[in-house]
């Protein structure tokens, strides 16, 4: 199968934060890509940068180092025309449904804004035309663009959220925790939707959660992150099957699976300590001070993301070492 | 025999700005001493308040408990108690942890007096011997090094500690019955498993009642010996963890377990989606709650309460499809 | 098969009760809200005082609008009634001239109201202007912007504006100026305040990530969502003006004669104060009514508005 061109390129990209204790280092020294038309999901733990990461990748965030190519731009460098239309073809679908759309505007002036920001119809009838069209794609009625947000729920406003950002016809979406402040029941729905709408549009997710069994449901690859690092990028099909990094692991081992008799058989691993502080994290591998496997070369080296098997990349010196036979 | 705790048709209202939140409409179960419940449901779905109820805990006003609601504990009646007796009880008979630790912890005073605290109100326990149990419960809990963190205030603690605090403050004087509300859902899924894994221990080791109220079917899978699934004020299927995951009944419990999806499958899963939003508790439809969502809904669901039907041994449901004369409709 | 554990009337079940209900069209259910003016009057009818602030309001507000059809001149001189007390043709008695108390009062009432209005107006628009350009810009910008602030906070306000008059013609529009002019700054420090609180938000951040330009950020997005705070800020500010209408009336430095505030009716019965109290109470009560209904009005919307309150 032929290789789809690569639509985001993250390379060394830092994200520091200057706060009364120190220097936050929330995202420091990622580097993955996206091609275009597939989902990639980022996991991890409140506080592990997941979502400085998404939007410092579409320059809502400034960089504090490193790069960030969409379609070969720097992102961070687009000026004037070049920096319109980048907007045009990047969007955000925020976790809150509540504090992401504005109190005090109509369901239809939201959806409308991106199209009147681009000038994109001609006529106020066709502009009507369109949000009624977008209202519907995202299973809503045409007569809710008169109404106020407070009076939907909360699944309701996600998916004005959705419309909104699909109103420019975007490419690209970062999913920023979009069912995290959801019911179960409306989750699926939202999630649903997304898949359904990639498939017509053919869109490209980056999809930004914690709940890791509906990272892997909905990505095709999954990225790991822990304290500012990602850890492990692999197939989303292989995530649960074959986890190399000792945290994907123990992440993994904690999430509870809804059939009693799995759960009774299931052996936990169990991390020990507490989650160190990004203002000053460890040297060395991040990971060190809860890793059943660190080493002495753990506390000194921080280790590279390094492909261990086909799509399959981990950083960690003890799975590179078990890879080399060197070690049990 | 008389049960350990018994909820008899509870109904509890809120009197807000828009009109009357009818958030408990008429909840009975029934659980044995040192048995582990799980109340499951979305958010609003009175599972919360229901608990809340049995602590004791509802402001009057806004809240009100209507006229018919039993709560038996031990055979007695709780919700004919003074004050005093109610301070009794919440000290000895019945404790509850909440979903945000930081909140229920006193920020100016040290985890130590917190702890101790209980003993010295409920127990003849001297300054020094409570100080000394404090240290014994937050040991037993799972801090590390006691003697010098019970000096330490709360902010000096991670979200998980936090939260194995509040669980120390709870099992002070030995409670039979312990409520956690929603105890892991602000805590990460890591933790989450070491706070769960913690609530097993002590409730074996202490033989004590655990009520768990959680959204998250996932979590109570391998804790829960009873499952209880309420939906818009109402309990809609009981059963045990086997009946509940592997026999569902109700059409709810069936959407809830299909709309979320498993981590350890490699094959495509498609989710199943329940449409549409939980009803406005202010103005409940008529006849069964879940009739304007339920994708097998009949005529009968949207006029009348459905009946409550036994499967297994104490697995029962309250849903029209298993009438006799539904058969003919429906093929299930 | 299932135990049925309900007691059912079997017989009143009919088959087609038992039919399934096809949903074609998904219904959505919107939960629909009054908007603005049930939550005002919500307020309103539980709080009664400020509604009877409300109701005073109205009535000087249309004392004052419909005072030039009383068939009463307020410059006709009564002199045969110089100082009199109430009676059925002067409702409030007359002033030293023999001018009616009433009337007067009623065309004062119209300066100031104009006076605390137009202030209102001006400061309002200026410090929204300079709080939301402030607290949007940040940087350097809003340290320049808070300083010019600070600076006019910290001078005594109807001292400067004395000082100015001795260079400035004296009239209405200055006079709104210069009351404006030391007043905005109050207005100014609230918006920005919510302005940087605003500007965090998600739905403005994505107005940016759809390209909407700064202006219309604020316009749109930014100064809609603190109409509550910025009508609790005019009302207030209503009362300050007037009150320093008054103030500055009272020394001598306000509307020129013989159009009367009810600043300069104050000033004009101090000299009388001890043969006829009512000269001065008359005014008095009228700045004291109108002020301290603003102020309960104010506190009373502010409440009103807050839709954390009606969840």
């Amino acid at each position: 199968m032929e290789e789809k061109e690569k639509i985001l390129e993250v390379s060394h990209l830092k994200k520091y934060f200057k706060t009364g204790r120190g220097t936050l280092k929330a995202v420091d020294d990622v580097s993955f890509f996206i091609r275009r038309g597939e989902t990639l999901g980022i996991v991890g733990e409140s506080g592990c940068g997941k979502t400085t990461c998404g939007r410092t990748c579409i320059g809502i965030l400034g960089r504090t180092d490193g790069h960030v190519l969409y379609k070969g731009k720097d992102v961070h460098s687009l000026r004037g025309k070049e920096r319109k239309e980048f907007t045009k073809e990047v969007q955000i679908i925020f976790q809150d449904p509540y504090s992401s759309l504005d109190p005090k505007m109509k369901v239809g002036d939201i959806i409308a804004e991106g199209l009147k920001a681009h000038h994109m119809c001609k006529s106020r009838e066709e502009e009507q035309a369109r949000v009624k069209e977008l209202l519907e794609t995202v299973g809503l009625n045409a007569e809710h663009a008169t109404r106020y947000v407070h009076e939907f729920s909360g699944g309701q406003r996600q998916r004005i959220g959705i419309a909104r950002a699909l109103a420019v016809e975007p490419e690209f979406i970062v999913c920023d925790e979009p069912i995290s402040a959801l019911d179960v029941s409306i989750q699926a729905q939202i999630v649903n939707l997304l898949i359904r709408l990639q498939k017509e549009k053919g869109l490209t997710y980056l999809f930004i959660a914690h709940d890791l069994a509906m990272v892997k449901h909905i990505s095709d690859r999954v990225a790991v992150m822990y304290l500012g690092n990602i850890v492990e990028i692999t197939q989303a099909s292989a995530l649960y099957a074959n986890p190399m990094h000792p945290y994907t692991q123990a992440l993994l081992s904690a999430i509870p699976i809804p059939d009693p008799e799995v759960e009774e058989k299931k052996q936990r691993i169990r991390l020990e300590g507490e989650l160190p502080s990004p203002v000053d994290p460890p040297e060395g591998c991040r990971f060190i001070n809860r890793c059943r496997f660190a080493s002495e070369r753990c506390r000194k080296e921080r280790p590279e993301l390094l492909e261990m098997e086909p799509g399959h990349l981990v950083a960690c010196h003890y799975c590179e070492e078990m890879k080399k036979g060197t070690v049990g | 025999m008389e049960k350990f705790l018994e909820v008899k048709n509870l109904r509890v209202s809120y009197h807000s700005y828009a009109g009357e939140v009818q958030s408990v409409r008429g909840v009975s179960f029934s659980i044995d001493a040192g048995q582990s419940v799980a109340i499951v449901g979305e958010s609003g779905c009175g599972k919360s308040v229901t608990a809340k109820t049995i602590m004791g805990l509802i402001q009057t006003p806004p809240g009100e408990i209507k006229e018919g609601s039993q709560i038996l504990f031990e055979g007695r009646d709780i919700l004919s108690q003074t004050p005093e007796q109610w301070q009794e009880y919440r000290g000895k008979d019945c404790a509850i942890i909440f979903q945000d630790a930081l909140a229920a912890l006193n920020p100016t005073m040290t985890i130590g007096n917190q702890v101790a605290e209980k003993l010295l109100i409920h127990t003849s326990m001297s300054r020094a011997e409570a100080w000394e149990e404090a240290g014994r419960l937050l040991k037993l809990v799972g801090i590390p090094n006691p003697e010098k963190r019970m000096k330490q205030y709360p902010h000096e603690f991670s979200g998980g500690q936090r939260q194995r605090i509040m669980i120390a403050i709870a099992l002070a004087c030995q409670p039979r019955l312990l409520i956690a509300d929603e105890p892991t859902t602000a805590l990460d899924v890591t933790i989450q498993a070491d706070i769960i894994d913690l609530l097993k221990d002590i409730q074996k080791e202490f033989g004590m009642a655990v009520i768990m109220i959680t959204h998250d079917l996932g979590i109570v899978a391998n804790i829960a010996k009873k499952i209880i699934v309420m939906y818009a004020g109402k309990v809609v299927e009981t059963g045990s963890s086997q009946d509940i995951f592997y026999r569902p009944r109700h059409p709810y419990t069936k959407a809830l377990l299909r709309a979320v999806p498993r981590l350890d499958t490699e094959e495509e899963q498609s989710l199943e989606s329940i449409e549409g939003t939980p009803p406005n508790m202010i103005d409940p439809p008529a006849g069964c709650a879940f009739s304007t969502r339920c994708a097998q809904c009949m005529r009968i669901c949207q006029k009348s309460e459905p009946p409550m039907f036994e499967f297994e041994d104490g697995h029962t449901a309250q849903c029209w499809l298993y009438h006799p004369m539904a058969a003919q409709g429906n093929e299930e | 098969m299932a135990k049925l554990l309900t007691p059912l009337n079997q017989a009143a079940l009919k088959a087609e009760d038992f039919s399934k209900i096809e949903r074609e069209n998904k219904e959505i259910s919107v939960r629909y809200d009054r908007g603005f003016f049930h939550h005002v009057k919500k307020a309103l009818g539980e709080n009664k005082i400020a509604a009877v602030c409300l109701v005073i309001l109205c009535v000087i507000i249309t004392g004052a609008l419909m005072a030039p059809l009383s068939s009463v001149d307020p410059d006709y001189m009564d002199v045969m009634n110089k100082m009199a007390g109430p009676s059925r043709e002067h409702w409030f008695g007359t002033d030293e001239l023999g001018r009616d108390s009433f009337t007067r009062a009623l065309y004062g009432s119209r300066v100031s109201l104009l006076v605390g209005f137009a202030t209102m107006v001006v400061s309002v628009t200026a410090g929204t202007c300079v709080g939301a350009v402030s607290g949007y810009a940040g940087g350097k910008t809003d340290m320049i912007l808070m300083r010019i602030v600070d600076m006019f906070q910290s001078v005594p306000s109807l001292l400067m504006i004395i000082v100015i008059f001795s260079f400035v013609p004296n009239n209405m529009v200055t006079l709104v100026l210069m009351l404006a002019l030391f007043s905005w700054t109050g207005v100014a420090r609230i918006v920005r305040a919510q302005t940087l609180t605003l500007k965090e938000r998600d739905f403005v951040i994505a107005a940016k990530t759809l390209g909407v330009s700064h202006v219309k950020i604020i316009l749109k997005h930014i100064i809609p969502n603190m109409t509550t705070q910025i009508i609790v800020a005019a009302s207030l500010s209503i009362a300050g003006a007037i009150l320093d209408e008054s103030a500055l009336s009272y020394l001598g430095y306000g509307v020129a004669l013989p159009k009367a505030s009810w600043g300069s009716m104050l000033q004009n019965a101090q000299q009388y104060i001890l043969y006829d109290p009512l000269l001065a109470l008359i005014p008095g009560m009228f700045i004291l009514l109108t002020v301290l209904c603003f102020n309960i009005l104010g506190d009373a919307l502010q409440y009103a508005l807050d839709p954390r309150l009606h969840k």
